[in-house]
C-alpha cells in the first residue's frame, strides 16, 4: 500500500517517457522535500517529545524528592519535639505527688530543671480535679484559674492527654498546651498543664533551610495556620489552601493557590496531633533550570528543523537539477538522432534523386557531345556558329547540373563518417557552392580567400561540409541583401590550419553570444532549430579542432575555427 | 588508333549508342553490348582492349561482370562508370582490379584519355 502511494506521489521518478515539465519538477520537488522532512522530522519530534515529557518528569521528581524528604524530616523533628515534651510532663505528672506539685517552690524548681534540659516550655501549673490551676510558674498570672469549661478540660479528663493547637488563651498569646492527667492509686486525679512557645515551632521550619520564595508552616485540620506563612498569613488566620488527603507519609501534590500560582505542595500529618506541615514551592521557582534548558532545547530544535529544510531542499534542488540537465542531454540527444535520421532521409533521397537525374543527364551530354563533333566535321553552313553556340550552351547547362548532382551525392555521403586525406579549400569551394545561387539571388558577395599554400588535412569531408554549410547559413541570415560574406583559409602552424568566415551582418549581443552554442538556442524564431551551432561546435570539437566568434552588434561577425592537420585519435575510431 | 577494340557496355541504350558513335568519330572502334551477359558473350566472341562498364544494371551488375572479365579475360582493361557520384563505388571496383573509374556525365576527352592509357596497358 506504502509502495502504491509512492508510485502514485512519485511517478515521474519511474517513467521514462517523456521529458518532465518544470512544473512537473518544481511539484516533484515539493514532495520529496515534503516526504523527507516527514521522514526526518517525525524521528525528531518524537525524541524531541519523549526527551520533554521524561525530562520535565526527571527534573520534577528532582525538585519534589529533596522537598519530601526535608518535610518529612521537619514533620519528624516536631514531632519529636512534642513528643518530648508530652512525655516530660508525663513523667513529672507520674514521678511527683499532688501535694509535691501544690508546693509551688517544687513546682518551680522542677520547671526551672525541665526548661533547662528542653527548651520551649512557658510555664507549668496543676490543676486539680475541679478544673482549679492548684499551682502555677511562669511568666503569667494564672494561679486560681478554672478551667472547668473548657473543652481541653473535657478532653483531658476524658482522654488521660492532651495536646491543644496553638491558641490565644487567657495570655492572648498563641501558644500550644500539654495537659496530662494523673489517677493515683487512691483514685485521686490531676492534672498537669504545661505550655509551650509556639516560636519553637518557627525556629524548627526556618531551620529547614528553604530557598528563597519557599514557604513552610503548620496548620491544624481545620485549616487555620499554627505558624507564620509569609505566602498565606499569620498564625491562627485562615489558610487558603485546601487541605490535602490526610497521609502521615509526606507526599508532594502540585497545587494552585488562589493567586494562581503554580507549585509543589508537600505536606505531612501527625499522626498524634491535629497538626499538619506543609510546605509551598513555586513551581516558576523551582523549574527554572528547567524552564532555562527547555528554551535552549527549543532553540536547538527549530535550529535542526531549519537545517533539515534547507539541506534537504538543498539536495533535492541539486540531484532535481541533475535530473533534469540529464532529461535534457537526453532530450538533446534523441533530437540529434531525430536530426541526424532526417537528415540521412534527405541524404538518401538526395542520392536517389541524383542518380536518377544523372543518367538522362549523361544522354544529353552524349547527345549534345555528338552534335558538337558532327558540327565540327561540317563545313560552314548558314547559322552553323549560332548552332554551335546552342550545343555549347547545352553542353554547360548540363555540366551546371552535374555540379548540382554531385552535390547533392556529396550530402548524402556526408552520412558515413570517413577520415580520409583532404584539402580545406576544396571542400570549402565545394560547399559554398551550395549558397552560391542563394548568395546571387541576394546579391551577396560570397568571396574565398583561400590560401593556396593551405596544408592537407586528415579529417572528415561530409562533417567539415556540413560544419562550412551551418556558418554560412548563419553568415547569410544575418547579412542584408547586398552584405560581404568573406571566407579564408591559412597556415596557422605545422600542426593546425585556420578557417575564418566573416560577414557584415547585424552581429550579436554579448548574452547572445555567451549561449551560442548551446543546444535549442535560436535567433531565428520558428525558422531554426537551435542546433545548427550546437551541432557545429561537437563536430569540430570531435575532429579535434577550436571554434570561437567575436562579433559586434550592426557591424558583423567573424567564425573562427582551427582544424589539427592529424586527426585526433578519437576522431579516426568513430570513423572506424 | 583504329585498331583499338573498345567494348561499351550499359543498359541505356540512348547513352551508350551516343557514346558509340562519339567514339567512332574519334577513330575508336566501338562494340556496344545492353547487359552483362551480351557483354560477356560479345568478349568470348571477339576480347576487345578495354571494356567501359556501367555499374547498375539490371541482371549482372557491373562489379559482378568486372570478376568474370578478370577471371576470363585476364588482359582486358576495365574502365567503370557509375551514375551515383560515389567514389566508394569507384574504389571497390578498382579493388576488384577496374583500370579506372568515371562518373557520369562525362567528358569526352577524359574518356578517351583513360582509354589510351587503358589500351596502353592492356597491351604492355
Amino acid at each position: 500500500m506504502l509502495g502504491d502511494i509512492f508510485t502514485r506521489h512519485f511517478r515521474d521518478l519511474h517513467t521514462s517517457d517523456d521529458a518532465i515539465s518544470p512544473e512537473r519538477y518544481d511539484t516533484l520537488k515539493r514532495k520529496i522535500v515534503g516526504l523527507m522532512a516527514v521522514v526526518t522530522l517525525l524521528p525528531l519530534l518524537l525524541m524531541a517529545g519523549i526527551n520533554f515529557t521524561e525530562f520535565q518528569s526527571t527534573m520534577s521528581r528532582e525538585v519534589q524528592n529533596p522537598l519530601r524528604v526535608l518535610l518529612g524530616k521537619t514533620r519528624n523533628t516536631i514531632d519529636l519535639f512534642l513528643a518530648e515534651r508530652t512525655s516530660t510532663v508525663a513523667f513529672i505528672a507520674q514521678a511527683y505527688s499532688f501535694q509535691e506539685l501544690s508546693d509551688e517552690r517544687n513546682l518551680g524548681r522542677i520547671f526551672r530543671v525541665m526548661r533547662k534540659e528542653f527548651e520551649g516550655f512557658v510555664d507549668l501549673g496543676l490543676i486539680d480535679a475541679q478544673g482549679h490551676q492548684v499551682s502555677y510558674v511562669g511568666p503569667y498570672d494564672l494561679k486560681g484559674r478554672d478551667y472547668s469549661g473548657q473543652d481541653w478540660f473535657a478532653q483531658v479528663r476524658v482522654n488521660g492527654k492532651y495536646i491543644s493547637d496553638v491558641f490565644l488563651g487567657f495570655r492572648n498569646l498563641p501558644h500550644v498546651v500539654i495537659a496530662m492527667q494523673h489517677i493515683s492509686e487512691s483514685g485521686e486525679t490531676w492534672i498537669l498543664r504545661a505550655t509551650l512557645d509556639t516560636r519553637q515551632f518557627d525556629k524548627i521550619i526556618s531551620a529547614m533551610g528553604l530557598e528563597p520564595g519557599s514557604d513552610a508552616f503548620l496548620v491544624n485540620r481545620k485549616g487555620v495556620l499554627q505558624t507564620g506563612s509569609y505566602l498565606y498569613g499569620n498564625v491562627l488566620e485562615k489558610c487558603p489552601l485546601p487541605l490535602p488527603p490526610v497521609s502521615f507519609e509526606a507526599q508532594v501534590v502540585p497545587a494552585t493557590d488562589p493567586s494562581g500560582r503554580e507549585l509543589y505542595l508537600s505536606y505531612a500529618y501527625f499522626p498524634n496531633t491535629d497538626l499538619v506541615i506543609m510546605a509551598a514551592k513555586p513551581k516558576v521557582g523551582a523549574l527554572t533550570a528547567w524552564y532555562n534548558l527547555r528554551g535552549d532545547l527549543l532553540v536547538v530544535f527549530l535550529a535542526g528543523v531549519v537545517a533539515i529544510f534547507f539541506v534537504v531542499s538543498k539536495f533535492t534542488g541539486l540531484l532535481l537539477n541533475r535530473m533534469r540537465e540529464s532529461e535534457e542531454r537526453r532530450a538533446l540527444a534523441f533530437r540529434q538522432v531525430e536530426h541526424a535520421q532526417k537528415l540521412s532521409s534527405i541524404g538518401r533521397l538526395a542520392a536517389g534523386v541524383a542518380h536518377e537525374i544523372n543518367n538522362p543527364l549523361a544522354i544529353i551530354n552524349e547527345k549534345a557531345g555528338l552534335m558538337k563533333d558532327l558540327l565540327g566535321l561540317q563545313e560552314d553552313f548558314p547559322g552553323k556558329s549560332k548552332f554551335g553556340t546552342q550545343v555549347e550552351a547545352i553542353i554547360k547547362a548540363v555540366e551546371r547540373c552535374r555540379g548540382i548532382t554531385h552535390r547533392m551525392l556529396g550530402f548524402a555521403r556526408r552520412m558515413d563518417v570517413k577520415i580520409e586525406g583532404l584539402n580545406l579549400n576544396e571542400v570549402i569551394e565545394e560547399t559554398s557552392g551550395f549558397l552560391a545561387r542563394e548568395a546571387e539571388h541576394r546579391n551577396v558577395t560570397l568571396s574565398l580567400d583561400l590560401n593556396p599554400e593551405l596544408s592537407r588535412i586528415e579529417s572528415d569531408r561530409g562533417q567539415l561540409q556540413q560544419v562550412i554549410l551551418n556558418i554560412l547559413n548563419n553568415a547569410l541570415a544575418a547579412i542584408p541583401d547586398r552584405g560581404q560574406i568573406t571566407v579564408k583559409t591559412w597556415n596557422q602552424d605545422r600542426e593546425h590550419v585556420g578557417l575564418s568566415i566573416q560577414d557584415n551582418g547585424c552581429g550579436m549581443s554579448e548574452d547572445t553570444l555567451k549561449c551560442i552554442f548551446e543546444p535549442f538556442f535560436t535567433t531565428k524564431r520558428g525558422k531554426g532549430t537551435g542546433l545548427g551551432l550546437s551541432i557545429t561546435y561537437g563536430i569540430i570539437k570531435r575532429l579535434g579542432g577550436e571554434v570561437s566568434v567575436h562579433s559586434q552588434e550592426q557591424v558583423g561577425s567573424t567564425f573562427t575555427v582551427t582544424l589539427p592537420v592529424m586527426a585526433p585519435p578519437s576522431a579516426a575510431v568513430e570513423a572506424q | 588508333m583504329k585498331d583499338w577494340n573498345i567494348l561499351l557496355v550499359d543498359d541505356e541504350e540512348e547513352f551508350v549508342q551516343t557514346l558509340c558513335e562519339r567514339l567512332d568519330l574519334r577513330g575508336l572502334a566501338c562494340r556496344v553490348a545492353l547487359d552483362g551477359e551480351a557483354g560477356l558473350k560479345m568478349m568470348d566472341e571477339a576480347e576487345p582492349d578495354v571494356v567501359v562498364l556501367d555499374m547498375f544494371m539490371p541482371g549482372l551488375k557491373g562489379l559482378e561482370v568486372l570478376k568474370l572479365i578478370r577471371q576470363r579475360h585476364p588482359k582486358v582493361q576495365v574502365i567503370l562508370l557509375t551514375g551515383q557520384g560515389a567514389t566508394k563505388d569507384g574504389m571497390d571496383g578498382m579493388k576488384l582490379g577496374a583500370f579506372d573509374y568515371m562518373i557520369k556525365p562525362l567528358s569526352i576527352d577524359d574518356l578517351t584519355a583513360k582509354i589510351a592509357e587503358a589500351v596502353k596497358t592492356a597491351r604492355a
